[in-house]
C-alpha cells in the first residue's frame, strides 16, 4: 500500500502524466473546437499520424523544429479541408467521411514514409525538442521536476487550452462558434456564414490536433514508426464528450488519463510479478470507459452534432 | 386603429417577384408596398407561398424574377442583393421566423449579440449592448431576463428575443410570419399590443398569417395571397371576414355545421391517469366521453396533449390510473389491443406515425387489418382482396393518388390524411382520437375532415378532439377540457365557453381566477 502512495508522491509521476497527456491536450482541444461547430472528426486517428509523420520528416529533411511544427500543423489542416468540404458544403455523413480521412492520412503518410526511407529497418532518430528550463520554476523542489521540466509543446498545448477557452466564450467569434453548433439557422438569421464558421473551425481543429502526433515523434519518441498513435485520436474523441465539451474539462480530463496511464505503468513494476501486464494495459481505457458513463449521461451535447445544414431547407 | 399618415415614406417594395420550384410557381409576380408606421397582414391558406415571399425578402431564397426594394433613410429605394440575410439585416430588415432561429446554449444576450460584431474583434462588448437593449425594452415594453440560457425561455419569451434580435440591429422593416401560432390568445394580444406600439414609433410591419379574426383586428392593410399570386390588397377597414375567406380560398366557404348531438352512454373513461417524466407528461388525468359527442381538449401546444394521445393510443404506459373502453379495463393496453377494443386513431404528425411512406396505398389502408382474415389466410397476406378494398376506400374517401399501388409518401398532406380516416374510421370505431386533425391542411381537406368526424359522432361514436386550434374546437365539440401542464380541465359545454375564458384557462387561470 505504502508504495502505491509512494508513486502518486514522486515528482516523475507527475511529469510523466503531464508528458503522457499532452498528445491527448491537443487532440481533445482540436475535437472540441471541430465538434462545437457540429462536425465529428473521426479523421482524427490519422490526423495524429500526418502530424507525426509530416513533422518528423520536415525536421529529418533538415527544417528547423518549428518550422517541424508549421508543417505538422499544415498537413492536419490539409486532411481537415478534406473532411470539411466532404461534410459541410456536400453534407456527407461525418462518420463515414471521418473514417475515410483516417484511412487516408494514415496510409498516405505511411506510403510517404516508406518512399523516402525504403530500406531502413530501425527508423532513424531526429534532434528532437528538450524540456524546457524555467528560471526558478524549474528549480522548485517537488513542483519543479513535477510541472515545469517539460518540452515547449506541452506549453503550446496548454496555451492553446487557454486561448481555446477565451475564443469560446468571450469573442464574438466563439459565440458563433457555439451558436452554429447549436442551431445553424440562427447563425444565418443573423447573417453569417454557416459554411464559413463550420469549414474554418474544422481545418483549424484539424491542425491542432496534428500537433499531437508531432508531440510524439518531435518530443516524445523522436522517431516515426508504424502504429505509434495507437488509438490516441480515438480516446480524444471520447474525452471530448468526457470534458461536455468544455477546454477546461477537457485539460482535466487529458491529465487523468495520463495519470492513470503513467501509474499503470509504475504498478506493473511493483506487481507485474503476479499479474500479467496486459491487465495493466487495460487499466486507462478500463477507467476512462467507467468515467464516461458517470459524466456523459449528464452531457449536454451540441445539438446540431452530426447534423448537415442546407440553406433555404427547415 | 389609428391608421399611418396618408403620405408616409414607402420602406419596402417588392417588385415582381416570381419564385419557381420545379413545376410549382410558389410566387407569381407579387407586387408590394410597405409604408412607414404600416402593420400589413399576409394573408393566405399553407401553400399560397407567404413564407417563400418573405424568405425572399430576407436573402434565404432567390428570387428568379422581380426585385426587392428597400428605402436607404433618404426616400429612395435602392435593391437588395439577393439571397444574402447579411444584406438584409444591414438594410434594417428583420426577420422573426415561425421556427425561432436562437442558439439554445447561448444567454439571450449573446444571442442578440450574435453576428453584430466582427468575427476579428478580440473581445465581444457586452456591456454597452447590455445598456442599449435595456432601453429598448423599456420603451417597446419587451421584456425578457438578458441572462437566461435561451433553453429555459418559454415560447412567448423566445418570440420575444428574436423581435429584440431585429430592433438591436435597429430594423425599420419586421417581418413575422405565423407569430400567433405558438401563443395563447392572452399572449397574441400582448404581442399585437407591442406591434402596434412600434409602429407608432415608425417601424413598417409584416406579419403573416392564416386566422381572420387576428388579422381584421390587428392590421392597417390586407394582402391575400393564393396559388402564389397577390389577389387582393385592401385597408383593414373596408374587409370583412367572409369576404377574407372567399377571397383567401377562391370560392365560396361553406361553415360547417354541428348541429345539436344525441350524447348516450358513457363509452370511454380515463381514471387518475399519469405517465411521462418531463415536460411532456400528463398527471392525474379524468376523463369521460359519452357515445354520439365530440369531447375537445384545449391546450397550448407542449401541455401534454401530445402524452394524453400516446397513452389513449397504446404507445405508452401510464404509471398510475386506469382507462375503460366500453366494458374492457385498458389499463395495460398496447396499440394492438386499443385497435381491437374499438379505438380509431388519428395522429399528430400524420407523416411520421399515420403512414409508412415507402408502403403502397393499399398497404396503409390495411396496415392496421392485416391480421384479420380478409387481409391474409394462413399468415399470407392476400395482395388482390387488400388492392380491391383499397380501391373501394380510394373511392369513397376521394383519395388523389396515382392508384392503390403508389408509395404513400408521394401523396399530398390531405390525401396521406385521408388514407388516415379511410383506414381508422371504415371499421366503424366506437371511439376516435383525433390529434390536431386539420393541422396543416387546407380549407377542402379541412372541411372533408370535420364532415368526418360529424358522421362518426353522428352514428355514435365518441370522438376526443384534441386541437390547437380554438375556433375549430368551438366549432366541432360539445364540451371542452383544457390541458394545462399535464393537467386536464374538466369538461363543460361549449354553449357556456367562449373565447377569452378558454384563453385564460390555456395560459394556467383557474376558473376563479378566471371570473
Amino acid at each position: 500500500m505504502s508504495d502505491i502512495l509512494e508513486i502518486f508522491m514522486s515528482a516523475s509521476f507527475w511529469a510523466a502524466a503531464i508528458r503522457i497527456a499532452t498528445p491527448l491536450i491537443f487532440g481533445v482541444v482540436g475535437a472540441l473546437i471541430c465538434e462545437r461547430s457540429g462536425v465529428l472528426n473521426l479523421g482524427i486517428e490519422g490526423i495524429f499520424t500526418a502530424g507525426a509523420m509530416a513533422g518528423w520528416m520536415a525536421v529529418w529533411l533538415g527544417a528547423g523544429l518549428w518550422g517541424g511544427v508549421l508543417v505538422a500543423a499544415l498537413a492536419g489542416g490539409f486532411f481537415g479541408l478534406i473532411h470539411a468540404v466532404l461534410t459541410v458544403p456536400l453534407g456527407l455523413s461525418q462518420h463515414v467521411s471521418g473514417i475515410g480521412v483516417t484511412l487516408f492520412a494514415t496510409s498516405l503518410s505511411y506510403f510517404i514514409y516508406r518512399t523516402a526511407l525504403p530500406d531502413v529497418s530501425s527508423p532513424p532518430r531526429i534532434e528532437a525538442f528538450q524540456p524546457l528550463d524555467i528560471p526558478v520554476l524549474s528549480d522548485l523542489p517537488f513542483l519543479g521536476p513535477a510541472l515545469f521540466q517539460q518540452t515547449p509543446l506541452t506549453f503550446l498545448a496548454l496555451f492553446l487550452v487557454a486561448a481555446t477557452a477565451y475564443v469560446l466564450y468571450r469573442t464574438p467569434l466563439g459565440l458563433a462558434i457555439q451558436a452554429v453548433g447549436d442551431n445553424p439557422a440562427a447563425v444565418e438569421s443573423q447573417g453569417l456564414s454557416v459554411y464559413g464558421l463550420r469549414m474554418g473551425t474544422v481545418v483549424a481543429g484539424s491542425a491542432i490536433m496534428a500537433l499531437g502526433g508531432a508531440f510524439l515523434t518531435m518530443s516524445a519518441f523522436d522517431a516515426f514508426f508504424f502504429g505509434m498513435v495507437n488509438g490516441r485520436g480515438w480516446i480524444c474523441i471520447a474525452l471530448t464528450v468526457f470534458a461536455s465539451w468544455r477546454p477546461g474539462k477537457a485539460l482535466l480530463g487529458a491529465l487523468l488519463f495520463g495519470a492513470f496511464d503513467a501509474f499503470q505503468v509504475r504498478l506493473q513494476t511493483e506487481v507485474g510479478s503476479f499479474i500479467p501486464g496486459q491487465v495493466f494495459l487495460m487499466m486507462p481505457y478500463l477507467l476512462s470507459i467507467a468515467a464516461l458513463i458517470v459524466v456523459a449521461r449528464r452531457a449536454d451535447y451540441p445539438r446540431a452534432l452530426l447534423v448537415p445544414y442546407f440553406r433555404g431547407q427547415r | 386603429m389609428a391608421l399611418p399618415a396618408k403620405d408616409a415614406p414607402v420602406l419596402l417594395r417588392l417588385d415582381g417577384i416570381t419564385k419557381r420550384f420545379g413545376a410549382l410557381t410558389a410566387n407569381d409576380a407579387v407586387c408590394l408596398d410597405l409604408k412607414q408606421g404600416e402593420i400589413l397582414a399576409l394573408l393566405g391558406e399553407n401553400g399560397a407561398g407567404k413564407t417563400t415571399l418573405m424568405n425572399i425578402l430576407f436573402g434565404h431564397y432567390v428570387a428568379d424574377e422581380g426585385s426587392v426594394l428597400v428605402s436607404r433613410g433618404d426616400g429612395d429605394l435602392s435593391p437588395l442583393e439577393p439571397g444574402s440575410p447579411h444584406a438584409a439585416l444591414e438594410a434594417g430588415v428583420g426577420m422573426v421566423h415561425q421556427h425561432f432561429t436562437l442558439a439554445e446554449n447561448l444567454s439571450v444576450l449573446d444571442n442578440i449579440l450574435l453576428g453584430t460584431e466582427k468575427l476579428s474583434t478580440l473581445k465581444s462588448r457586452r456591456a454597452p449592448a447590455r445598456r442599449k437593449l435595456e432601453d429598448l425594452m423599456t420603451r417597446s415594453g419587451l421584456a425578457v431576463s438578458l441572462d437566461m440560457r435561451v433553453s429555459q425561455l418559454s415560447v412567448g419569451e423566445k418570440q420575444r428575443v428574436e423581435i429584440l434580435k431585429a430592433l438591436y440591429r435597429n430594423a425599420k422593416v419586421l417581418v413575422l410570419d405565423e407569430p400567433t401560432a405558438v401563443l395563447t390568445p392572452q399572449e397574441s394580444d400582448t404581442l399585437f399590443a407591442i406591434l402596434k406600439k412600434l409602429a407608432d414609433a415608425g417601424l413598417g410591419i409584416i406579419f403573416i398569417s392564416h386566422k381572420l379574426a387576428e388579422v381584421m383586428a390587428a392590421s392597417h392593410r390586407i394582402a391575400v395571397l393564393r396559388g402564389g399570386a397577390k389577389v387582393a390588397d385592401l385597408p383593414t377597414s373596408e374587409c370583412d371576414q367572409r369576404q377574407l375567406a372567399e377571397l383567401m380560398v377562391g370560392h365560396e366557404v361553406s361553415e360547417t355545421v354541428r348541429g345539436t348531438g344525441a350524447p348516450g352512454d358513457t363509452l370511454f373513461i380515463l381514471t387518475g391517469v399519469s405517465a411521462g417524466e418531463s415536460r411532456e407528461s400528463i398527471r392525474d388525468v379524468n376523463l369521460d366521453l359519452r357515445s354520439g359527442e365530440i369531447l375537445g381538449i384545449a391546450g397550448v401546444s407542449g401541455n401534454g396533449q401530445t402524452m394524453l394521445a400516446r397513452v389513449i393510443s397504446g404507445l405508452e404506459t401510464p404509471f398510475a390510473g386506469s382507462m375503460r373502453l366500453g366494458e374492457r379495463t385498458l389499463t395495460q393496453a398496447n396499440a394492438r389491443t386499443m385497435i381491437d377494443a374499438g379505438l380509431a386513431r388519428i395522429p399528430e404528425d400524420r407523416h411520421r406515425d399515420g403512414i409508412v411512406g415507402a408502403m403502397t396505398v393499399s398497404e396503409n389502408l390495411a396496415i392496421e387489418a392485416i391480421r384479420k382474415p380478409d387481409c391474409q389466410r394462413f399468415g399470407l397476406l392476400r395482395f388482390a382482396a387488400m388492392r380491391e378494398k383499397a380501391r373501394a376506400m380510394i373511392d369513397a374517401y376521394d383519395i388523389r393518388c396515382q392508384g392503390e399501388d403508389s408509395p404513400a409518401r408521394l401523396l399530398s398532406g390531405g390525401n396521406i390524411q385521408k388514407i388516415v380516416l379511410a383506414r381508422t374510421l371504415e371499421t366503424e370505431p366506437k371511439v376516435v382520437l383525433a390529434a390536431q386533425p386539420s393541422r396543416g391542411l387546407d380549407v377542402g381537406a379541412t372541411s372533408e375532415v370535420y364532415r368526418r368526424l360529424l358522421a362518426a359522432r353522428a352514428r355514435g361514436a365518441g370522438v376526443l378532439l384534441i386541437s390547437e386550434d380554438l375556433d375549430e374546437l368551438m366549432r366541432l365539440s360539445d364540451r371542452i377540457a383544457v390541458i394545462h401542464r399535464g393537467h386536464l380541465s374538466d369538461a363543460e359545454p361549449t354553449e357556456t365557453l367562449d373565447r377569452g375564458t378558454l384563453g385564460l384557462r390555456m395560459a394556467g387561470h383557474t376558473m376563479e381566477a378566471a371570473e
